[in-house]
């Protein structure tokens, strides 16, 4: 065969799972530098961010204490609208929540290389966003403090919850969802706060580790079956996610709402929550990788792939929006035809439908273009509008389809109170403080995974190809 | 220090194995695949990863984790499905619409969930417990340069309770491995 000199073009980083020259040692000097520094020493942007998400995390909890000793009248619900904002930031919370898991366990089921560099801030990102929305459906009770009772457990009431129920399903999928997303952290953490015992010079902090970490000791016969082990979980774990937001989604497909009432919101759902859930990944990524210096982990090519998949799982999510306006006309039902149209045209919430398109069919079009997918600006801005986007999405769906229901004397207007946007905006904080302690205290790569695949890439990865490939174009090698 | 002291020593205070130290995952898969040759049986390595094929290269049999864990998957989805039967249709049976008390399709979100819930905590825990973890201490950590093995050193060790183990063959034998060093490891 012979290959024409200068036929193709070089390597772009794109290709890249990892930055060239790398070596185990220099994964644990980066990943774990932020963790070990002195706590003197911690950046300055760092309390700085702290502090903001702190006071949003006061705003949080002030709203909470009100809203237990006052009742749930300080929001807007009403009668139709008995799911307003709380149902609605759930929701979004918990699409957000389903990136985490679906990177770790989907591509590791795949044998996608690259997720290795974002699994774990993602697992986190994931953890927390599900503490954010299951708080919401409690506090939504109106008698939060007995929200046990949705579990079934021997009482002397002799009562069982009803397990017919999509709601009672909810609780179930939620927090199998929470407990195992929780394990496979912790699973996958194991190794590296091995690592982190070896490396704290701190007393005090090496105490910590080498609790936390359980005296893992790295033995072939341990890694053998923590291998599988994580391979049992990833492959479990697959068809949970998928679980998890259909189960949502049969909250409202169970109903006899119109524009709630269909078979597709599961997989509409289910696309929407990956959707969110990479927006929220590039929104944490791109300043992450910035801040602790971790470029040469997290490439490009992750960015690009990542930006690929929010493409993907947008326009599906588009399609889905499609097709129930499609069906809505089809069904012939009046009842849905004028949800639709009330959705659409409707006088008072029309410019929410028409924002929610601008938002997550027409913002996400430049994705198309690999010199869009490649600035981490632009990926950035595009993110945060699609994560509005599917708030928007949620808002629509679930407030605005309640207001106008079968019966004229019963619609009633939807308007958000100042609580419920402290509630929502409150919650930011509580997130933002996780995810700023997590980056502080653990290493928010898993270094030994990326370990693995510097000695895979060594073997299989870009530099050995690009070598084989430098030989036989001719082609010096750029860098 | 001469091997007759060293025997004494060891006879004293008890040897835990020698531990030969190595710079790469290539050349521990090698001196893995001699050290099972050479008949030894009772060895382990240590790794800042898992190395592809080394436990298969150590002789070492695999694990029967997925069996476990089918187990515990089936044993949760019956429970799962169980409780609900039983709280619908035994314990507190509730008329709703004219439903049959076993409305199964009904059950299946939660049969499946708790089959999940039981199957990755059965996995996640057999395999801490079959590792022996949490144990704080093992003889293992007293070797020379221990902490490397989290970072980018490879270990290899013959422990003392091998039956072929003999501490001046076994030294010798590992020395021709051409690791970076050679320790011996106390328990």
């Amino acid at each position: 065969m012979t290959v024409r000199k200068g036929s193709r073009p070089p390597f772009r980083e794109t290709n890249r799972v990892i930055g060239r020259g790398q070596s185990y040692g220099t994964v644990d000097d980066v990943v774990d530098a932020p963790v070990l520094t002195e706590p003197r020493a911690t950046p300055a942007w760092w309390f700085v961010g702290m502090l903001l998400a702190l006071a949003f995390l006061g705003m949080y909890l002030g709203t909470i204490v009100y809203l237990i000793t006052t009742g749930i009248g300080i929001f807007g619900n009403n009668i139709p609208v008995a799911w307003g904002f709380p149902i609605i930031n759930f929701v979004w919370w918990i699409g957000i929540g389903h990136a985490g898991t679906l990177i770790s366990a989907a591509l590791l089921l795949f044998r996608q290389p690259w997720r290795t560099s974002i699994n774990r801030f993602a697992e986190a990102m994931t953890i927390f966003a599900v503490v954010c929305a299951g708080l919401y459906p409690i506090l939504h009770l109106g008698r939060p403090w007995v929200f046990y009772w949705l579990l079934p457990y021997p009482n002397t009431m002799g009562l069982w919850p009803q397990f017919r129920s999509p709601l009672d399903w909810d609780l179930f999928a939620i927090s199998t969802y929470a407990s195992v997303s929780i394990l496979f952290w912790y699973v996958g953490l194991i190794p590296d706060l091995a690592t982190l015992r070896d490396r704290a010079r701190n007393k005090g902090l090496k105490l910590l580790y080498a609790v936390l970490c359980l005296g893992w000791n790295n033995s072939t016969k341990a890694w053998q079956r923590y291998m599988r082990a994580y391979l049992l979980l990833a492959a479990i774990s697959f068809p949970l996610v998928l679980s998890v937001h259909s189960t949502i989604a049969m909250d409202f497909a169970f109903s006899q709402v119109p524009g709630w009432n269909n078979t597709i919101m599961p997989p509409y759902f289910v696309a929407g929550a990956v959707f969110a859930g990479f927006a929220m990944v590039l929104i944490l990524a791109i300043p992450l990788r910035k801040a602790f210096g971790l470029e040469k982990l997290i490439t490009m090519r992750h960015l690009d792939n990542s930006a690929k998949l929010m493409l993907a799982t947008g326009l599906i999510v588009v399609y889905g929006y499609v097709i129930e306006l499609f069906i809505a006309w089809y069904s012939g039902a009046e009842f849905e035809r004028f949800m639709a149209y009330n959705r659409v045209f409707g006088a008072d919430h029309w410019w929410a439908f028409w924002l929610l398109i601008l938002c997550n069919f027409v913002a996400i079009q430049p994705l198309w273009l690999l010199r869009v997918r490649q600035s981490p600006i632009a990926l950035f801005i595009i993110s945060v509008i699609v994560s509005i986007g599917m708030w928007l999405e949620r808002f629509v769906i679930i407030s605005i389809t309640l207001t106008k229901d079968f019966l004229l004397s019963s619609w009633h207007d939807y308007q958000a109170t100042v609580f419920d946007w402290s509630l929502y905006l409150g919650s930011f904080g509580l997130f933002a403080t996780l995810f700023f302690l997590f980056i502080r205290v653990l290493p928010s790569i898993a270094t030994t995974e990326m370990k693995e695949l510097v000695h895979h890439d060594a073997h299989h990865g870009s530099d050995y190809f690009e070598k084989i490939r430098a030989k036989e174009t001719g082609l010096e090698v750029d860098g | 220090m001469s091997d007759a002291v060293m025997e004494a020593d060891t006879r004293n205070r008890g040897l835990y194995g020698l531990v030969a130290e190595f710079d790469s995952a290539e050349e521990i898969l090698v001196a893995a695949e001699a050290t099972s040759q050479a008949g030894y049986s009772r060895t382990d390595a240590y790794t800042p990863f898992a190395v592809e094929g080394l436990d298969d290269k150590l002789g070492m049999k695999p694990t029967r984790l997925g069996w476990i864990m089918l187990l515990a998957g089936t044993a949760g989805g019956f429970l799962g499905f169980f409780m609900q039967w039983y709280a619908n249709v035994v314990h507190y049976p509730l008329n709703i619409g004219g439903r049959p008390f076993n409305s199964w399709p009904n059950f299946v979100v939660i049969t499946f969930e708790v089959t999940v819930l039981v199957s990755a905590f059965t996995v996640g825990l057999v395999m801490l417990a079959r590792n022996g973890l949490p144990r704080p201490y093992h003889p293992i950590f007293n070797t020379p340069n221990f902490e490397n093995a989290t970072r980018d050193k490879f270990f290899l060790c013959i422990e003392a309770r091998d039956e072929k183990f003999d501490l001046t063959a076994t030294r010798r034998f590992l020395e021709e491995l051409a690791p970076t060093r050679v320790s011996m490891v106390e328990r």
